[in-house]
């Protein structure tokens, strides 16, 4: 039985306990499938935890449990733990099972790849690897609807500079000819992805929750500052690498770069993945992994690429400003909402403050962050569109609207607001926000 | 036709139109002879007015206005063919050493002084003369003795915006490398300006030609010829450009000379005659005359064998841009850049694009402008308002799709990736340059996309504009729906940006058999008064829904109810057949009654 386990977390756990519980998923797993066959059950409600189960390959079981918050109350002088057993949200944390699972295939590839290259012994070994680091990351706490959607936030961007974005990316592959994908960031938000939809989701996540806030603080710290001096390059540009070499003067740099799995349901490809920025534009090349990038490659790449991508990076800053002055000065959102759309997986929240490297931070209390959960999972059972208004405590009123594969949630505070007052301010929402996409009423 | 001897003729001249003959016998006078029908041919003669003068020649600068050029000055003749004589319009007295005349700007160039370097430059205009202003022609070397030291060999007059060309030999005293050809700008209005030196890095026996814009420069020695551009860039000192030639020097294509003969042995091959043969005489602007073999050739530049002379594309692009017949040569070139073997890296089809658009963005500018003009009614008022030619250069977007982007896009032969490169350079281009961009081109974007199936790709570029909105692109999306889902919302937003398209909206709604999300969207934009019922009933039916259809039903009961005073529906709307149904299966007493007063 033991054999079973590839990877228990926390390891401190008795033997026998380890395997009493993975016996237990196990069972539900198979009795659950008695009943549904092609669905088997994905979480287990008990009074103190819930579990969520999830097999990401056929015959590989990834189980996690999370514990039911605990309020505490005293009764007759003595304290009383009570469970909050329908606080978690299930499509929360079994998306961010899934999560796990996207993010250790992104940077390992698949279960099965592990077993085919060296057995058990290799996949537990990069399964130890992996989370080991990857769940102290986990901030299961704050978890809430975005990760649900798993989005990607797009940098809005005028028709001229964004073929400006194209024709440097193009060049670029052009003289980097060993470059296979590339994709291209701008203050954290995507602007193109070479890779597929899927598997930039994923990346894009990895880029923005732990590789650039990794990297934030030399860029605070400013140009003159002393880090800045100690950082590679020259000062005809401010490019740099994110991954690989710090210093490119150094010949005992190191060119290693992190390993990525992308198409793994057809062409299963390795690629090293190169990130390098300048200012505020980050650039990732992935070149195949067949070919170890060389120093002499960095050299070439950050001599071509540094300058070129900092006239760049200036460019879109000043035709960001631009857009912004003509669009209005940017005002405080009047609105809290959240916007997403399945068919691109854009994502728009004025609900969250900017991500942290630790924790996306929501400006709302998570009562109302749980009741866009509960719109969010009663979407999710119709494939109609639909319209859901919530009055919540405290003069607040939350909106969900459906329309065709698109999703929006407003939450509004308005004093001895009516259902028609509301539905008129989100209408107006609508119009300001999203006047250019097909949004039904 | 036979004239009387009069006298040994030293020049013949026939006005613009070929009506009247100008024959030279003496130095004093000059003889007209009319070639009108049914007018007598009996000659008239004009002497010149000033005293003691001799014609050095006269030349016509309209139908029936002369200039008599004498070593004393000009004189300016109005001829009256039915008088038979000459009406003295102006004359100016000025020493003349020789004179040159410019048919193409009714200009003639006057050479004065002792050592003739100081150029006087007449304009003549339906009968007035007018006097520009004279400059100076730098001589190499300071002249030893007072005897004329320019000679009219070396000038030449060309019309790309008048100039006056000077070839300025080589002398031994300055050091300079060569010989070389000083171009003066003659404007109508200000003075003339030294503007351009073209260098020959040679000494020896030349003559010019100018040619499309181009000034050829013949070099007897080495039998070949040098091609300056003076569009093209050059060292700037401040005042004058210094230009090296375009292209290594070249020979002309010999002429073949047909061999003369009986029909028999006319089979023999043609022999090519000699070129740069010391015999030759060249004229303005493109005649070379070989006085030896009896032939008048007019030179013509060749621009296919300069593809493969000039390497840097950029610089290609700009020479041909400025040739008349450039066109097929340009798109060619184009065509070449973008395939095996020669194909150019991306940054030099992109500077070659941007060049292109550039001279395509000026005609559109031009043409606007015109047009905006001729609209307001303001033509009249402007007579030196012309509609703006459009030359050969303007290499526009049908012409790239046809000639050069489709074939390429058809060929396959190079990596999709590149492909797309192409085009989108080619749509940042147009865009760098404003122009809107023709909805052919982005279709064949997103055909090359769909082949290589980059949906994600071509999901990015119309999530940015890229491909701009237009309802054929949008139907084009609806199409691709079955293999690309998406397709399906991006194209509803397209239409719904349109703000044109709603009928199109609320289609392609009822096609999915969405009838309330169609009912709704019409109603938000008021005009569910004006719908057909029958379309969205069919919809609702199709659907099998009954409680769509019910709710369907009601809706146009009610509107027929609020717009008629009646709920039920006229037999205009053709909707019997639905009635039916819906009693069928909601039962007769479902109907809405009409409501009694």
């Amino acid at each position: 039985e033991e054999k079973k386990i590839l990877f228990y977390h926390p390891n401190e756990v008795e033997k026998n306990e380890k395997i009493r519980n993975v016996g237990l998923c196990e069972a539900i797993v198979q009795f659950t499938r008695t009943f549904s066959p092609t669905k088997p059950a994905k979480s287990l409600h008990t009074q103190k935890n819930r579990q969520f189960f999830h097999e990401p390959e056929e015959n590989f079981w990834m189980v996690m449990v999370v514990r039911n918050p605990i309020i505490e109350k005293h009764k007759d002088g003595k304290p009383v733990y009570e469970y909050q057993e329908e606080e978690l949200l299930d499509k929360v944390y079994s998306s961010v099972l899934q999560q796990c699972y996207s993010m250790y295939k992104l940077f390992n590839g698949t279960f099965l790849k592990a077993m085919e290259d060296g057995g058990v012994k290799v996949l537990k070994e990069r399964l130890e690897k992996f989370f080991h680091r990857y769940l102290q990351t986990l901030h299961l706490q704050s978890c809430d609807l975005l990760d649900v959607f798993c989005g990607i936030s797009f940098f809005p961007l005028d028709k001229m500079t964004y073929l400006k974005i194209q024709s440097f990316i193009n060049r670029m592959e052009e003289s980097l000819n060993i470059v296979k994908y590339t994709a291209f960031l701008y203050n954290d938000q995507l602007i193109w992805s070479g890779l597929e939809q899927d598997d930039m989701r994923i990346l894009y996540k990895y880029l923005t929750t732990s590789l650039f806030p990794r990297h934030m603080e030399p860029e605070l710290a400013g140009r003159d500052s002393p880090m800045r001096a100690e950082m590679p390059g020259n000062l005809q540009h401010y490019g740099r690498f994110l991954t690989g070499p710090l210093n490119l003067n150094d010949p005992e740099a190191k060119c290693r770069f992190p390993k990525i799995f992308v198409n793994t349901d057809d062409t299963y490809e390795e690629l090293h993945l190169i990130v390098y920025k300048a200012m505020s534009a980050a650039v990732c090349f992935m070149i195949d992994a067949s070919i170890p990038p060389t120093l002499e490659f960095c050299r070439k790449l950050d001599s071509i690429v540094g300058p070129q991508l900092t006239v760049l990076a200036s460019d879109i800053c000043e035709q960001y400003n631009i857009n912004k002055r003509i669009s209005g000065a940017e005002k405080e959102p009047q609105f809290k909402f959240i916007y997403f759309n399945h068919m691109n997986l854009a994502e728009k929240s004025t609900i969250h403050m900017r991500k942290t490297p630790s924790v996306s931070l929501a400006s709302v209390h998570p009562d109302l962050m749980k009741i866009l959960g509960d719109i969010n999972s009663d979407f999710s059972r119709v494939d109609e569109d639909e319209e859901i208004i919530v009055k919540a405590m405290s003069d607040y009123w939350v909106v969900g609207k459906k329309s065709d594969q698109r999703e929006l949630y407003v939450i509004l505070n308005q004093k001895n607001a009516n259902l028609i007052e509301v539905n008129e301010e989100v209408k107006k929402l609508c119009a300001t926000q999203f006047n250019n996409i097909f949004f039904l009423d | 036709y036979r004239m009387e001897d009069k006298g040994e003729v030293k020049c013949i001249k026939f006005s613009l139109g070929n009506k009247i003959l100008a024959v030279q016998r003496t130095l004093k006078s000059v003889d007209f002879l009319n070639f009108i029908p049914d007018s007598p041919q009996v000659e008239y003669t004009q002497e010149c007015k000033t005293k003691n003068a001799n014609i050095l020649g006269f030349c016509w600068t309209s139908s029936t206005e002369i200039v008599f050029i004498t070593d004393q000055g000009i004189e300016f003749y109005q001829v009256l063919p039915e008088k038979r004589s000459l009406k003295l319009l102006k004359n100016q007295s000025i020493n003349v050493n020789w004179y040159m005349y410019c048919p193409e700007s009714s200009v003639i160039l006057l050479s004065t002084t002792v050592l003739g370097n100081v150029l006087q430059p007449f304009y003549f205009k339906s009968g007035t003369m007018s006097k520009l202003s004279k400059f100076e022609i730098e001589l190499p070397a300071a002249p030893k003795s007072s005897k004329l030291s320019l000679s009219e060999r070396d000038i030449a007059m060309a019309t790309m915006d008048l100039y006056v060309l000077y070839l300025r030999h080589h002398s031994r005293t300055s050091n300079s490398t060569g010989a070389e050809v000083v171009l003066y700008h003659l404007p109508r209005e200000g003075s003339c300006k030294k503007t351009h030196i073209l260098k020959l890095n040679r000494t020896g026996k030349f003559a010019l030609n100018v040619v499309d814009n181009l000034v050829v420069v013949h070099h007897q020695d080495t039998e070949t010829s040098v091609i300056f551009d003076i569009k093209l860039k050059g060292e700037f000192d401040g005042s004058t450009t210094i230009h090296q030639f375009v292209l290594p020097p070249r020979s002309i294509q010999p002429y073949q000379i047909p061999v003369a003969g009986p029909a028999s042995v006319t089979s023999q091959s043609p022999v090519p005659c000699k070129l740069y043969s010391s015999s030759w005489i060249v004229f303005q602007p493109d005649i070379i005359i070989s006085a030896s073999e009896g032939y008048l050739w007019s030179l013509q530049v060749k621009l296919e064998p300069v593809v493969n002379l000039l390497l840097d594309k950029g610089k290609l692009m700009d020479f041909l841009l400025q040739r008349k017949e450039c066109k097929m040569v340009i798109l060619s070139v184009c065509s070449q850049m973008l395939s095996e073997p020669e194909r150019g890296s991306l940054s030099m089809i992109a500077t070659v694009f941007d060049k292109l658009n550039h001279e395509y963005k000026k005609y559109l500018e031009a043409e606007q402008s015109y047009t905006m003009v001729v609209e307001a009614g303001l033509s009249r008022s402007n007579p030196l308002l012309k509609r703006p030619v459009r030359t050969q250069a303007v290499i526009d977007q049908s012409d790239m799709y046809t000639h050069v982007l489709s074939v390429f896009t058809e060929k396959k032969e190079a990596p999709h990736k590149f492909t797309i490169a192409v085009l989108m350079e080619y749509i940042r281009s147009l865009n760098q340059f404003q122009i809107a961009v023709q909805h052919y081109l982005y279709e064949l974007v997103i055909k090359t996309l769909v082949q290589h199936n980059l949906f994600y790709m071509l999901h990015q570029f119309l999530q940015y504009h890229v491909l701009s909105d237009s309802k054929p692109l949008a139907c084009l999306l609806l199409s691709l729906e079955s293999i690309y889902p998406p397709a399906h919302q991006l194209s509803l937003d397209m239409l719904k940006r349109l703000s044109t398209a709603n009928d199109e909206i609320v289609e392609v709604l009822l096609s999915k058999h969405q009838v309330l999300a169609a009912l709704r969207f019409i109603r938000g934009i008021g005009g569910h008064d004006s719908i057909s019922a029958r379309k969205f009933l069919d919809a609702a039916k199709q659907a099998e829904d009954d409680m769509l259809f019910y709710t369907i039903f009601r809706f146009f009961e009610q509107r027929n109810q609020r717009l008629r005073g009646n709920p039920s529906f006229t037999p205009g709307e053709h909707c019997e057949e639905h009635v039916a149904f819906f009693k069928q299966v909601f039962g007769e007493q479902a109907l809405m009654k009409p409501t009694t007063f």
